[in-house]
């Protein structure tokens, strides 16, 4: 059989990604007795832990701006961001009733607030905030974290009713190394040349891989990948662009796609983090979680939702990721009300100036449907780098 | 000194003589910062949730509250500026006001309430409990001041209990972090015995606290832990804790609630005396600083007392049974820390709020809302319907912020408070249908 086109991997990413039912991780569930789904939210779990139960670890990145908010809006004020109001329309909606729990992630308050409404609007739903250490000294941020990740086993093999191994958590580690390698060697193509895989299309491929069994998206990332460097598309006169502040509610793909349309070419950002938070295989012959806590505390990307101890480091991520991909300005995008991404910036575009790196910025929701704005500021950020360029 | 209400001034406010001696008390902490640079006292900026008074105390540093400024700016009303400056500068509409207020405070040359400049930190200590923007906010105060920053995790109380793991963690972190630091900063080697000594003297004021604040089960009660409440709290979860200011403080305090109980009284409001009870007020929600004495006015005018408030917990929940331990000094600051407020769960600030309204025999759950701080707000629509819900009384909600005038809407405000003061009425007659 031959490799399928980038046309027809991206049409079945896209099915996967505009199916607000999960009817993939429906049938997965189904296809066999005892199968169980623990849904998690953005930014980062030990996904290998969920998945060394035999459980399908299931990404929940919001409702998007295909999903009409009734509910949710009920819960929350006009002040607060969407994706909390959009997870709690999948929760009353019946849209996630076939998962068998839900893990949030320690990144804001409202996240944080979200464990908690969950555990009184589902009950019977196993669900947990999952929290994580904010330092990185072995003996203090590490083995808090190992205790944390033990009560997750725990509580992980009460609803698998059976004992998780370390060879059990080792497999699903070297699956997760070698999806995670794909998303970065797909991350490198897309930097280096942006026309081949474009960022809308490489979002579609990652985000439908989070509602799939890790082997799935693997195969799909590989098959992306091939078609992606064997298909000629034309080059534009686009500019190198790095996004960031999207790692919590994720952007509708129109704005990725009207970011393109503007003229940049997005090569780096921070979007469904999950996929390559560890920055280094984890390895896979030892004490399964105390690896996964090492690559934790010294391997793992940086975002607003966590500490950084050293001042000087502070916001070098951000140049880094400008240097490495060639990138020739960074945009802002953060999601309204974003606690996190919004008090971060400041600090981050003072970096950016020191490093001489031009900036914009502007906010978003998923839903946003209104890209005119968009567009044309990021038109015109485009065009003054080629002017400064030119100059 | 005898317990009375005495005119403060100007003398068109009425105050407690406990409120002026609080006042005194944070004047007096007030010159004590600014003369820091000519006493050479070190100062550290720190945070009132996971405040660690008695420990800063050890090292002979001087404590700074960010919050407490931004507050003091509020009822000056000079936040509102402040936090235009900030905004100017780049910070976003959509963030916390207390940052924004401080950050602004300080680009205008850091005067504080007193009319002095404050000094410059020379260590922040991140108490990172119950508040995700706090760790954002002392990462925007050390770009600025380049001062040794400790990073201290409570762990969230996500699932109702605090777990041995994350017990160890806090005091693996103050063992090898946090007090090495400020050994290093003060120059002053740590002395357990004299942490000791001042947990026992926090615990001696808080059992006094805690009396006082459970005065608001009596009818009238004699005072009003929301807008009173926040004098009351003043002194303890701020630079006292630990002291014997604040013992004398809270002995004084509760004498003179007691004699108003003994006569029957109510609370004394900027006004005057309370007038007859007429509302019992459970409150959640910090309150709104910038128009303080206004928006009280709603509620004393109507009769409205607050008995009992979520606020006043922010501090520690000390009227859960929890007191600062000399026997076992770290792991009881690390227990004080994962058990304030906003450290709690939703389900168990639901749990709170409704054996407030049970056992202080609250007309209903008032909520303030506030826009700044989502630590608090997010989630309180479902507080309020299982509230309400659990213990059939009415709740309402209402929202302001803390230090942006701005969003401090008068009208709307004082509308709501109405039409909720109605609702009470009509539950109260039965004429209303069941909320």
């Amino acid at each position: 059989m031959s490799n399928p086109t980038t046309t027809e991997i991206v049409a079945r990413a896209q099915e996967l990604y505009e199916d607000l039912n999960f009817t993939a991780a429906r049938e997965w569930k189904d296809a066999e007795p005892g199968r169980k789904v623990i849904g998690y939210l953005p930014v980062y779990i030990p996904r290998e832990l969920i998945h060394a139960a035999g459980f399908l670890p299931l990404g929940i990145m919001g409702g998007g701006d295909n999903l009409e908010v009734i509910h949710g809006d009920a819960y929350y004020q006009s002040y607060i961001c969407r994706i909390p109001r959009s997870t709690v329309e999948l929760g009353v909606s019946g849209r996630v009733d076939f998962v068998d729990g839900m893990l949030f992630p320690s990144i804001c308050d409202v996240i944080r607030n979200l464990s908690g409404m969950w555990k009184m609007l589902f009950p019977e739903v196993y669900s947990k905030y999952f929290d994580v250490p904010q330092t990185y000294k072995d003996e203090v941020g590490g083995t808090f974290y190992i205790g944390e990740m033990r009560e997750l086993l725990h509580d992980l093999e009460e609803l698998a009713g059976r004992k998780i191994t370390d060879d059990d958590i080792n497999a699903s580690i070297a699956a997760y190394n070698e999806n995670r390698q794909l998303v970065n060697e797909l991350y490198a193509l897309r930097a280096a040349v942006p026309w081949q895989a474009p960022a809308s299309e490489a979002y579609l491929i990652i985000r439908a891989g989070l509602a799939l069994p890790v082997q799935k998206p693997s195969v799909m990332l590989r098959q992306y990948i091939d078609a992606a460097k064997a298909e000629e598309r034309p080059m534009k006169d686009n500019s190198k662009v790095v996004v960031t502040g999207m790692f919590c509610e994720q952007p509708p793909l129109n704005l990725i796609k009207s970011l393109e349309l503007s003229g940049c070419y997005v090569v780096d950002d921070d979007f469904m983090l999950v996929s390559r938070w560890l920055t280094k295989d984890v390895p896979t012959d030892g004490d399964p979680v105390y690896e996964l806590s090492q690559a934790f505390l010294h391997h793992s990307m940086s975002t607003a939702a966590k500490y950084e101890p050293d001042l000087a480091e502070k916001g070098q991520f951000l140049v880094r990721s400008v240097r490495e991909t060639g990138a020739e300005g960074v945009i802002f995008a953060s999601t309204s009300f974003c606690d996190p991404a919004l008090l971060d910036r400041p600090m981050l575009q003072n970096v950016l100036k020191d490093a001489d790196i031009p900036f914009i910025a502007f906010k978003y929701a998923e839903n946003s449907g209104q890209m005119q704005p968009i567009r044309e500021q990021a038109g015109t950020f485009v065009d003054s780098i080629k002017l400064w360029s030119a100059a | 000194m005898k317990p009375s209400i005495v005119k403060a001034q100007p003398g068109d406010v009425e105050k407690d003589a406990s409120m002026i001696k609080q006042k005194q008390m944070m004047a007096a902490h007030y010159e004590r910062l600014s003369n820091a640079p000519e006493t050479g006292e070190k100062v550290a900026s720190t945070f009132v949730p996971g405040n660690l008074n008695e420990l800063l105390m050890c090292f002979d540093l001087v404590n700074n509250l960010p919050e407490v400024n931004a507050i003091q700016s509020g009822l000056r009303k000079k936040s509102g500026q402040y936090i235009m400056e900030a905004e100017r500068a780049g910070h976003s509409e959509d963030v916390c006001t207390y940052v924004k207020s401080d950050i602004g405070m300080m680009m205008k040359g850091n005067i504080g309430p007193n009319g002095r400049e404050l000094p410059k930190p020379d260590v922040l200590l991140l108490s990172y409990t119950g508040c995700f923007t706090f760790l954002k906010w002392f990462e925007l105060l050390r770009e600025q001041y380049k001062c040794p920053t400790i990073f201290l995790q409570t762990p969230y109380m996500a699932d109702g209990k605090v777990t041995p793991n994350m017990i160890q963690y806090m005091v693996k972190q103050f063992k090898e972090t946090v007090i090495p630091t400020l050994e290093e900063v003060s120059g002053v080697k740590f002395d357990i015995d004299r942490l000791r000594e001042y947990l026992a003297k926090s615990a001696k004021a808080e059992d006094d606290l805690v009396y006082i604040l459970e005065t608001g089960k009596n009818k009238p009660s004699p005072i009003d832990a929301y807008f009173g409440g926040i004098y009351y709290i003043g002194p303890i979860f701020g630079a006292f804790r630990g002291t014997d200011d604040a013992i004398d403080y809270y002995k004084f305090l509760r004498e003179e609630v007691d004699q108003r109980m003994l006569k029957g009284l109510g609370p004394v409001t900027p006004d005057g005396p309370m007038g007859e009870e007429k509302y019992r007020l459970v409150v959640e929600g910090p309150p709104n600083y910038t128009s303080f004495r206004q928006f009280w006015k709603m509620f004393y005018e109507e009769g409205a007392t607050v008995v009992a408030s979520s606020y006043t917990k922010v501090g520690g929940t000390y009227d859960y049974g929890f007191r600062h331990d000399p026997d076992r000094p770290l792991e009881s600051l690390a227990e004080y820390c994962l058990g304030v407020y906003t450290n709690r769960s939703l389900p168990m600030r639901i749990d709170m709020l409704t054996d407030y309204i049970n056992e202080y025999e609250a007309d209903g759950l008032l909520i303030n809302s506030i826009k700044s701080c989502n630590s608090f707000s997010a989630g309180q629509l479902l507080i309020m319907r299982e509230v309400e819900k659990r213990t059939g009384k009415p709740a309402a909600f209402i929202e302001t912020d803390l230090v942006d005038p701005r969003y401090f809407s008068a009208a709307n405000v004082k509308n709501r408070l109405e039409s909720y003061f109605q609702m009470v009425e009509q539950k109260r007659s039965g004429k209303g249908a069941a909320a």
